[in-house]
């Protein structure tokens, strides 16, 4: 595995890449250093707008952008895009099916050291409850710069979860293709399938090899699209392998877990475990230790995985 | 202005309230008050100023209209259908599960309408955008739109009125519906906002005061708005809730209710003999 890289600072990188090549522009909200669109902005200057701490209004400037035929991109802290600011989203963007692209960073537990008040775990929910709405949360650098290509060419609402914190590259950037809407097998199995996305999907592999060691065959699936879902990848898992487990860095209420749910209990129930946080809020710590309190490491995925095979009629 | 064509957009005036009527009368429901406030500032901007082509109602270089006070579509509805961007007679289908007419500005569904809104705020963010892309693809259309009294009291106003003075938004005219009614009563009542002049002016716009009524001043208003560079403009006007209709001016009753069979025969009555 190559050097470790936030999924943030390739969405910056990214950004400053497809500027050359597409023709959109960037709204931060006083956190272009944080978000990395500061790497755009240094690129081009021009095509960088800052609107200050008023991400509603940000959303809302972005629609009207939208409005008149250009690609605008809004980024702030997941927290501030898609819960301070969900209602400008689902009636500024999502009502009118505007093709504004919501660059979110620090989703999910591993903000770390801020706490509670910014480790967002209801994005997925939130986002993914707007009709419309596509909503993807990329596993690594590779993949978080083919997500932003991937929607500066869909044409609609697009909400990217980028991480805070540096995670391995996964993914070979020569030949990786990234598609909206599919799920990425990432290793064969036959005893159960681990749908994961975001950090959660390293975390997928090791347990994978664990569960090896043990003599289970996991599958591993990478999820980064959250909505729509990849039925058939998902009921092809449930037929084949009879049970599943999701892992994501999210509440267990109504993300990738939820989304999981839904599609097999309505086309092929078989049993499905989630890890992922448990209705709780967050808190401040170093990511590696809360990580492994909100019970999102490779041992969790294991146990779950387990308790999945045991519920097989 | 002549005023031959003073009378002539009295007129549309006239026709746009007692389409307003109609449209509300058809649905049982509705906001017909600050329908009515507005509809002289409607009458002007669709028959006298804004750059449109109800033939092309996406033509990239038109000038743009955005209702942030979404409420008030049966006014907007009104315009958009006497300009000729859809007929006159689907205004009664207004807000009816088979109707294209939503309760509230659709984009998608309704010609001519250049944004969705209808939650309050939201509105005059999305004509800084529009105003921000003109600037930033050298596009020379202008975006208006129209405010409710009650409506500045959010929050996100005050957000977009320090974006549009930031980006010297010069393009953006707003104007604010200050006939001094919200639903609940009186804005100085219910929430007071004002001095509203004084807030749009410490946040760096041009602000001018006008007769919402009277069309020179609307006219000359927002020809100075055109000629003012380096900041947005806001006019405030002065206006009556429920214009133009006796028992409904002035009342905050009628902020969101629809007439009975009645009140509506009285009304026509009323607007008809100003015609």
């Amino acid at each position: 595995m190559a050097d470790k890289i936030a999924t943030r600072e390739a969405y910056g990188n990214a950004l400053a890449e497809l500027g050359e090549k597409y023709d959109f522009v960037v709204f931060d909200a006083d956190l272009a250093e944080a978000t990395k669109t500061i790497t755009f902005k240094k690129k081009f200057p021009e095509r960088h707008f800052d609107c200050g701490i008023a991400e509603g209004n940000m959303v809302s400037v972005a629609a009207g952008v939208a409005a008149t035929g250009k690609i605008p991109f809004v980024s702030t802290f997941a927290m501030f895009a898609a819960g301070r600011s969900f209602e400008q989203v689902r009636n500024s963007i999502g009502y009118p099916h505007l093709n504004v692209k919501i660059g979110a960073t620090h989703g999910g537990i591993s903000v770390g050291e801020d706490g509670a008040t910014h480790q967002c775990n209801e994005d997925f929910a939130t986002m993914r409850s707007i009709p419309g709405m596509t909503v993807i949360c990329p596993a690594d650098a590779v993949e978080a710069r083919a997500v932003v290509e991937a929607a500066i060419l869909h044409n609609g609402p697009v909400y990217m979860r980028f991480g805070r914190f540096a995670v391995p590259t996964l993914f070979d950037k020569e030949t990786y293709k990234f598609e909206i809407g599919k799920g990425v097998q990432m290793a064969d199995g036959t005893d159960v399938t681990i749908v994961a996305n975001g950090l959660m999907v390293e975390q997928a592999l090791i347990a994978k090899d664990t569960l090896a060691a043990e003599g289970i065959s996991a599958r591993v699936i990478n999820m980064a699209t959250i909505k729509p879902i990849d039925k058939d990848i998902l009921v092809k898992a449930a037929k084949e392998t009879g049970a599943i487990v999701t892992a994501e860095e999210h509440n267990v209420i109504g993300g990738l877990g939820s989304a999981v749910c839904e599609v097999l209990a309505e086309t092929c129930p078989v049993p499905v475990t989630r890890v992922g946080v448990l209705d709780k809020f967050g808190k401040s710590g170093k990511v590696p230790p809360l990580l492994e309190e909100y019970g999102l490491t490779a041992k969790d995925i294991v146990e779950k995985a387990k308790a999945a095979i045991a519920l097989k009629k | 202005m002549e005023q031959a064509r003073i009378a002539e957009l009295q007129k549309k005036a006239i026709q746009i309230k007692l389409d307003i009527l109609e449209e509300v009368f058809s649905a049982s429901s509705g906001h017909p008050g600050g329908s009515m406030s507005i509809a002289d500032i409607l009458a002007y901007l669709y028959f006298q100023e804004l750059r449109i082509d109800p033939k092309n109602p996406k033509w990239e270089d038109r000038d743009r209209f955005v209702l942030s006070k979404g409420h008030c579509a049966p006014g907007l509805y009104a315009a958009l259908a006497e300009r000729g961007f859809f007929p006159t007679e689907d205004l009664k289908t207004f807000r009816r599960v088979d109707s294209y007419l939503q309760g509230h500005p659709d984009m998608k569904g309704v010609p001519g309408v250049d944004m969705s809104a209808g939650s309050l705020g939201l509105g005059i963010s999305s004509a800084c955008g529009m105003a921000l892309s003109a600037k930033i693809y050298n596009k020379d259309y202008r975006v208006y739109t129209v405010l409710g009294d009650g409506e500045v009291a959010e929050g996100q106003v005050w957000e977009a009125a320090m974006f549009a003075a930031h980006y010297k938004l010069d393009n953006l005219t707003a104007f604010v519906d200050f006939n001094g009614l919200q639903i609940d009563g009186a804005i100085v009542d219910v929430m007071n906002s004002t001095p509203i002049d004084d807030k749009f002016e410490a946040f760096g716009w041009h602000v001018i005061v006008i007769d919402g009524h009277d069309y020179n001043q609307i006219e000359a208003a927002v020809e100075e708005a055109k000629a003012t560079k380096g900041k947005p403009t806001m006019i405030l006007c002065k206006t009556v809730k429920g214009n133009g209709v006796s028992f409904m001016e002035n009342k905050a009753g009628w902020h969101g209710k629809a007439p009975n069979a009645e009140e509506y025969e009285k009304a026509v009555a009323e607007l008809k003999a100003q015609l």
